[in-house]
């Protein structure tokens, strides 16, 4: 495939860090630490480990890890609602297959399925539909998770249950919001960041509008980027010129994916079925107004919330967790005292390290060894 | 589960609730093909079509080279596997 060869040119990529190492001379915030740029999405994180992104790039700067993996700020007290759900005889628990080691206050999904529960890994709401259509008899409760990007995949889903009359499907939804996360980042009296790569396929649902306030109220520059090596090399690149420049705007490094205005249809399904809540609970990060959706009363047959009775409890992260400084790029993984020892990808105390998108489970995976830059 | 994979749509089997069939390098299922089509890209017109499937729904069209650097960005990452393994045995009690 030589297209491939030709966008991981390794020409290109030299290119690209010699322009970023030269920009990083350049600019001078007047601060003692290095710039540093906070990668949002989880997709980044996985890509920046696995090609050895870090390493390549100039000790006048740092990339930090942001909080854009869903399963990884997922509480342990949804988690237990989860199992309790998943416990009720007559229910089909319906989930992504990430979510079933995250550890709970008592056990994973995966524990409570060893121990009778009915889970069922499904790579779509659409296959959770499916399951309701085929045990009519049975409870099918889909446990909705992710940003905006899987946002509409389970609006729609709910729309087509309505649609075919299927009452015995229902949503137990734990769908975050972005924009309020990254507000509350910015929020943060201990905030170190400088600029941020923007999540890509987030953006190709939402658009470029509702990132405009880290502009305008906060002086950030954001880029939103795809997700090859090369396209993150050049997102960086891009805010660091922003930075040398004294901008700070909302640019698209993926416009072959991101439009400008998103996807208006997707748009239309997720404002139909869910509303903002008041606040929502992430791990590490403790609760963050207007970060999460609930489904609309209007569909209120569909909300498992409504529909089943959950404990809802608030779980204290374990203490020796250290995932909220890890989030907010106060420390790196490695600095965390369970990091590598009682937390592994095994055996995950923090969430961080459950998936491959976390930051924790990356610097395990990749972060010890020296990875060969592309193409060499 | 943020990145996607691309596929292309090889038959439309409910254009009314806008469901077609769809190639993942080799396994075929079913998509929801809602947020790629409108006015002036029916359905019916999507036989052909590349796209990037995110978690059973074709969230926008690519062109072919983009797809096939996706592939291989999917293959590096070690997810490629992982995605077309939770396609083939999702719902299954013993997945």
């Amino acid at each position: 495939m030589k297209y491939v060869d030709e966008f991981r040119d390794p020409g290109k990529a030299a290119s690209l860090i010699k322009r970023i190492e030269e920009l990083a001379r350049k600019i001078d915030l007047g601060q003692a630490r290095p710039l540093h740029i906070m990668e949002v999405c989880g997709g980044h994180t996985h890509t920046i480990f696995r090609y050895g992104i870090k390493q390549m790039l100039p000790e006048a700067m740092e990339l930090v890890h942001g909080p854009g993996c869903p399963v990884c700020v997922l509480p342990m007290g949804r988690v237990d609602d989860c199992v309790a759900l998943a416990e009720h005889p007559e229910v089909i628990f319906a989930t992504f297959g990430d979510a079933m080691r995250v550890p709970g206050s008592k056990k994973s999904l995966l524990q409570a399925r060893a121990e009778g529960a009915d889970v069922r890994m499904v790579y779509s709401p659409l296959d959770a539909l499916d399951l309701a259509r085929r045990h009519p008899a049975r409870e099918v409760v889909f446990f909705g998770l992710g940003f905006e990007t899987t946002m509409p995949s389970t609006a729609l889903t709910l729309l087509q249950a309505e649609r075919e009359g299927i009452r015995n499907f229902s949503l137990f939804c734990n769908h975050i919001t972005i924009i309020p996360t990254i507000k509350a980042i910015l929020e943060s009296p201990d905030l170190e960041l400088d600029g941020f790569i923007g999540p890509g396929h987030v953006s190709m649902i939402i658009g470029m509008q509702p990132y405009r306030f880290i502009a305008e109220q906060y002086q950030k520059p954001l880029v939103i980027t795809g997700f090859e090596p090369l396209d993150i090399l050049q997102g960086i690149w891009m805010v660091l010129k922003q930075l040398a420049e004294g901008r700070h705007e909302i640019e698209n490094q993926y416009q072959r994916i991101v439009p400008e205005e998103g996807n208006r249809t997707a748009q239309d399904a997720v404002n139909r079925v869910f509303e903002l809540r008041e606040f929502f609970e992430w791990r590490g990060l403790g609760s963050i107004d207007h970060s999460g959706v609930r489904v609309r009363k209007e569909y209120a047959w569909y909300d498992a919330e409504r529909r089943f009775s959950i404990p809802n409890l608030k779980i204290a992260d374990p203490k020796a967790c250290e995932c909220g400084d890890v989030l907010k790029g106060i420390i790196k993984p490695r600095e965390c005292k369970v990091f590598g020892t009682s937390c592994t990808p095994e055996t995950p105390l923090g969430a961080l390290m459950v998936s491959s998108e976390g930051a924790c489970a990356a610097y395990y995976t990749y972060g010890r060894t020296e990875i060969a830059k592309p193409g060499v | 589960m943020c990145l996607g994979i691309p596929g292309k749509i090889v038959q439309v089997t409910d254009p009314e609730n806008k469901l077609a069939l769809v190639d993942v390098a080799g396994v075929r299922r079913q998509i929801n093909i809602a947020c790629i089509v409108d006015e002036s890209h029916p359905a019916e017109s999507c036989v052909g079509d590349w796209v990037l499937v995110h978690v059973g729904f074709a969230m926008i069209r690519v062109d072919e080279n983009e797809a096939a650097k996706t592939l291989a960005l999917l293959e590096e990452l070690g997810n490629m596997q992982d995605e077309l393994d939770a396609m083939r045995h999702s719902g299954r009690p013993d997945a």
